[in-house]
């Protein structure tokens, strides 16, 4: 196997134009487990350490720029207010040692559905910014999943950052695992409200091939909040309402029984987290909302 | 302060990592009864201490074993060739290679090949070993070896194993049980029959049946399994290992060497925690083979994956039972049947059979009983001792059904058991009396006794505290879907090896003047695996010869047999025999001061002699000599044996006999927390009650009671080790998929401790590592049923079982 140290952004990408086998390697979290266990054995491995660049982020007025390699532990600590699902998300990655090696790039890279980043960035509304000595393009995350741990991602091109939507409502993220801390996800949901476009996205994980949205449960949800007036009265969203968006979220789900849980309890669960998350946003919408009222 | 000398860098030919002397001493007493510190604490925290996997020696080579990669399968062909070609490595050996006419082991019965032989019964069964100058390359060297298996139909339950076409996992048994078991699946079957249960069934008024599942735990030591085989010029080999009992080890090494025992030389090594899995042998024989084959020292250290297929797990089991109480809450009868899977090697099922079977009632008086248990031979990971042996996953099924004829006859939980709750005096199923305190009824009053964990602790002015809740930082509930449980449940051990076993420890006990001051040596072959044996023996070293200074030496086959690390047994047996050996060393001590000084006072004659504060005392108080005036230039040295009192053999056929030494008894009360909605549960308390007989260093016992039960917590909700049915392979080999608690999952833990004393035993003391382990899950489980209402008759329990979603 042969190390590729690149000192530069731009030197990566020649290294990566050179070599489109070299894996690329950052904080090593998910890289070094495969190799630790023979899983993969590639011909490269890329380290990215030395590129300051990944370690960086920006708030813009949109959107947070997010350098691939900025730990979940900076995350938790620096972005809790823009990023505020990503945030939770970070806080249930494996250990304090883990969260502050691993970042989001890591987790884009791997692609696998049980990634804790993903049902965060899908909730938000999130695009990968992606590069080759070819250019530079932005691929929205919707589009980025394409298979079980596969992504969109060119043979010759690095992920470089993510652009996030800055909160513009509530978010909340929710996993479940069988630990109470330092767990692999069974499975996760993440829920963004989005009150300036009239609009709830949500992000699920480890209950498919990919992370998904559940986007029949959103579109019912959208339709019902604009129908009720919910976004301007702030009333609370009827059980029934809550328990539709929840069974959609559900049916969004196409799990498999594994060693970790079974099917039919992921999809259970999603459910269960559908709901809750739901009432916990909206509840805190609704407390904006009046504080709003009342200031004005 | 403690002190612990690190290894040093040592000249070249030694290796290093090695353990050295620990001397401990203080200018306080440091005898029994205190809390002195751990001499390896400090050194274990800042992660200085040298475990086994620390061992380094010049020129090593590095050992690699090839694992089978299915479960059941004739060996058609083994090609060595590649790996042997590969460079940097030195030997690759299969069956044929084998130096000796033994080429089997095992704790009981020799079934187990030191490398398979024609066929492999399990996952993950040795089939070759390499020897290389680097780890990556032995494994890459062991991965070319091409092995060609013929898959066999699985052996995987009691159903397939007992089937009249069955295929024989063990053909051609000579084994000593193949006489009285029904069926050459099984290792060894032990039935208790005692009274008459069908009059007694008459009598009940109620009657409750049950069916249980337990599932596999892993011990989840730490420190995988690891050590360095050093050739020696005599032909001979001298292994450093971390392991429960050298001379248990050294005793199956040897044979499969072809050399005797005194050419085989053993070291304990640093153990990182033990629980019953290194009572079998793992790389030891396969590093002793490859070092004498290449004539240079091997090193095999384990990771994590290998560690699961490197030693037995604990007996998952099918556990059936039906319990009869009359309306007044007295139990009338208990019959019971334990299956035990001990997958496809022996290694210590017997035991675990005569355990399972003997305390399978419980801590009740039950006049009449009728019990079976068995253990399987099954295609499945090989099973064995684990903390708490066969007492478990008994402990589990009976305190459910206690509470299920509770219910039924509409009485608390804690009153029906301690209406039956056995007494000092009372008669086991296998007619044997309990012969010291047994204050069931007692620990089951004081867990109740204790004030309860506040309700919704979760809530604060700023919202959820989601970290008090079940699911913790993965934030998937704020309190909805969540309800409280309590539970209780209590327990019975054995304590030493039962049955008839010679259970003795030898204890080697030096004193003498160093640096002008007393100091004793305590030289044994315990094996320290964390429980805190060294610091007790010093302790008692202390409060037997009055000295502030004493030695550990380091454990080593120099000295008679210590026994095995288990059992609850060695503050016990080796306890025992370091106070035996001190004894004696002080009368010959005393014996010196006569001769020496008698003459000049008449109390060295008359009164009732003592040795305290590094002088000799009369019982009176009076100081006669210094210590170091009696000892001069003279060594007083002692090695003796000392055997607890002998156990019985249990009948054959009805199960009776005196077969264990003493019980120890724990009981629990757990409180829970479960998300009901999503099957998550939040262990917020686990309180415990034992008997100890005597605390020789409480904060020792106080932890051992704080790890028992979170060892019990973990299979309660989490720890299992899973293996496919259809091809009896493990599927969650890691650390990723097999979950042990965490510090998030692990609870308040409240001990009270009694210290009723065991006039038989040494110090009135009563061994305490396993009984908390019993109790544990089924308080766990209880909790969780008061919660949820749901019957829950298997352990692990996990999310779907609570949701309905299996």
């Amino acid at each position: 196997m042969d190390f590729l140290r690149p000192a530069s952004w731009e030197e990566a990408l020649a290294a990566k134009a050179e070599h489109p086998a070299a894996v690329p390697i950052a904080g090593g979290t998910d890289v070094m487990v495969e190799i630790n266990f023979d899983h993969r054995r590639p011909e490269y491995l890329m380290d990215l350490n030395r590129i300051g660049d990944l370690y960086e982020w920006e708030v813009g007025a949109e959107s947070v720029r997010l350098g691939a390699s900025v730990p979940y532990s900076r995350i938790m600590e620096h972005l809790r207010a823009e990023l505020p699902g990503l945030a939770l998300a970070s806080h249930t990655v494996a250990s304090p040692q883990i969260r502050n090696r691993g970042g989001v790039g890591g987790n884009l890279g791997t692609a696998s559905p049980a990634g804790d980043a993903h049902p965060a960035l899908l909730a938000a509304g999130a695009e990968v910014e992606v590069e080759s000595v070819r250019g530079a393009r932005r691929i929205p995350i919707d589009d980025f999943y394409t298979g079980v741990k596969r992504n969109a991602l060119a043979p010759d091109e690095l992920i470089r950052a993510v652009h996030i939507r800055k909160a513009d409502g509530p978010q909340q993220f929710s996993k479940v695992g069988t630990r109470n801390a330092m767990v692999i996800a069974v499975c996760a949901f993440g829920l963004a409200l989005h009150p300036e476009t009239r609009t709830v996205r949500t992000g699920i994980g480890s209950a498919a091939p990919t992370p998904v949205r559940a986007k029949a449960a959103e579109e019912f949800l959208n339709a019902a909040l604009e129908e009720g007036g919910f976004w301007d009265n702030g009333k609370i969203i009827t059980p029934s309402v809550a328990k539709r968006f929840a069974d959609l979220c559900a049916a969004a789900c196409n799990p498999i029984d594994d060693v970790r849980g079974t099917a039919g309890y992921r999809r259970h669960a999603v459910g269960v987290m559908a709901r809750r998350t739901l009432t916990w946003t909206w509840e805190s919408y609704r407390g904006a909302h009046r504080i709003t009222e009342g200031a004005a | 302060m403690p002190s612990h000398k690190l290894p040093a860098a040592s000249a070249q030919g030694q290796p290093t990592g090695v353990p050295t002397r620990i001397t401990q001493g203080s200018g306080t007493r440091g005898g029994i009864g205190e809390s002195t510190l751990r001499p390896d604490g400090t050194l274990k925290v800042t992660g200085e201490f040298a475990y086994s996997s620390d061992l380094w020696h010049e020129d090593m080579l590095w050992g690699q074993i090839l694992r089978s990669t299915v479960a059941h399968a004739e060996i058609v062909s083994i090609d060595t060739s590649e790996a042997l070609a590969t460079p940097g490595v030195y030997a690759v050996m299969t069956y044929d290679d084998l130096p000796a006419d033994v080429k089997h082991y095992g704790l009981e019965i020799q079934d187990t090949p030191v490398l398979a032989h024609g066929k492999v019964r399990h996952h993950g069964e040795p089939v070759a070993i390499v020897a290389a100058d680097h780890p990556e390359t032995a494994r890459r060297a062991a991965a070319k070896i091409k092995v060609e298996y013929r898959d066999l139909p699985v052996v995987t339950d009691e159903a397939s194993a007992l089937a009249p076409d069955a295929v024989l996992v063990h053909e051609n048994r000579d084994d000593h049980h193949i006489g009285h078991v029904p069926h050459p699946n099984i290792v060894h079957r032990q039935p208790i029959v005692r009274g008459d249960v069908a009059a007694a069934r008459r009598r009940a008024d109620v009657i409750v049946e049950g069916e249980y599942t337990f599932g596999m735990q892993d011990q989840a030591f730490l420190g995988p399994e690891s050590g360095l085989a050093v050739p020696e010029e005599d032909g001979g080999v001298h292994l450093y290992i971390a392991t429960q009992w050298l001379h248990s080890d050294l005793r199956q090494i040897a044979p499969v060497l072809g050399l005797p025992e005194d050419k085989v030389r053993m070291t304990l090594a640093g153990v990182g925690g033990a629980f019953g899995g290194r009572e079998d042998l793992s790389m030891q024989i396969h590093a002793c083979l490859l070092a004498l084959r290449t004539g240079k020292p091997v090193k095999i250290v384990y990771n994590r994956f290998e560690s699961f297929f490197g030693h037995v797990h604990r007996h998952p089991a099918k556990l059936f039972y039906e319990h009869g109480a009359t309306r007044d809450g007295k139990l009338t009868h208990v019959k019971c049947r334990i299956v035990l899977d001990g997958g496809a090697y022996a290694s210590a099922s017997p035991a675990v059979v005569g355990n399972a079977s003997s305390l399978g009632v419980g801590p009740y008086v039950v006049d009449d009983v009728e019990i079976e248990a068995i253990a399987l031979y099954t295609n499945n990971p090989p099973c064995g001792a684990m903390r708490g042996f066969g007492a478990v996953q008994a402990c589990f099924a009976y305190e459910a059904q206690m509470d299920k004829v509770a219910k039924e006859l509409g009485l608390d939980p804690v009153e029906f058991r301690q209406r039956n709750a056995m007494e000092q005096g009372t008669l086991m199923p296998t007619g044997q009396p309990v012969d010291s305190p047994a204050p069931v009824a007692e620990l089951l009053r004081r867990v109740k006794a204790m004030p309860m964990p506040p309700e919704r602790q979760w809530e604060s002015s700023e919202g959820a505290d989601v970290r008090q809740l079940p699911g913790g930082l993965s934030n998937t509930t704020h309190g909805e879907g969540v309800v409280r449980g309590v539970g209780y449940a209590v327990g019975i051990k054995n304590v030493g090896f039962s049955e008839g076993f010679d259970d003795y420890s030898t204890a080697r006990v030096r004193m003498e003047v160093v640096g002008g001051e007393p100091v004793a040596t305590v030289h044994t072959a315990m094996a320290e695996v964390g429980q805190g044996g060294v610091t007790v023996h010093a302790q008692i070293a202390r409060t037997e010869l009055g000295v502030a200074q004493v030695t550990i030496h380091p454990a080593n086959t120099q000295v008679g047999s210590a026994g095995s690390t288990s059992a609850s047994r060695q503050t016990y047996v080796t306890g025992g025999a370091v106070r035996n050996a001190c004894e004696l060393v002080r009368e010959k001590v005393l014996e010196l001061g006569r001769r020496r000084f008698g003459p000049y006072h008449p109390a060295w004659a008359t009164a009732e002699l003592l040795l305290e504060g590094g002088k000799v005392v009369t019982d009176g108080g009076e100081v006669l000599a210094d210590l170091v005036d009696v000892l001069g230039d003279e060594a007083v040295e002692v090695e003796e044996e000392w055997r607890h009192r002998p156990t019985e053999p249990f009948d054959l056929r009805t199960g009776q006999g005196n077969g264990h030494v003493q019980y120890s008894f724990a009981a629990h009360r757990a409180v829970v927390e479960v998300d009901t909605e999503l099957g998550l549960v939040k262990v917020v308390e686990l309180a415990c009650a034992q008997d100890v007989g005597k605390a020789l260093n409480p904060l020792s016992v106080v932890g051992q009671i704080q790890g028992g039960t979170t060892q019990g917590l973990g299979v309660a909700v989490m720890e299992e080790i899973v293996v496919d049915p259809k091809t009896a392979k493990v599927k969650n080999p890691s650390f990723t998929d097999y979950l042990i608690p965490t510090i998030l999952d692990t609870p308040t833990i409240p001990v009270d401790v009694l210290e009723l004393a065991d006039e038989h035993a040494p110090y009135g003391l009563r061994g305490v590592g396993e009984a908390p382990t019993l109790s544990s899950t089924p308080a766990v489980l209880a909790a969780i049923r008061d919660a949820t209402g749901l019957e829950l008759n298997r352990t692990p329990v996990r999310p779907e079982h609570l949701t309905g979603t299996v």
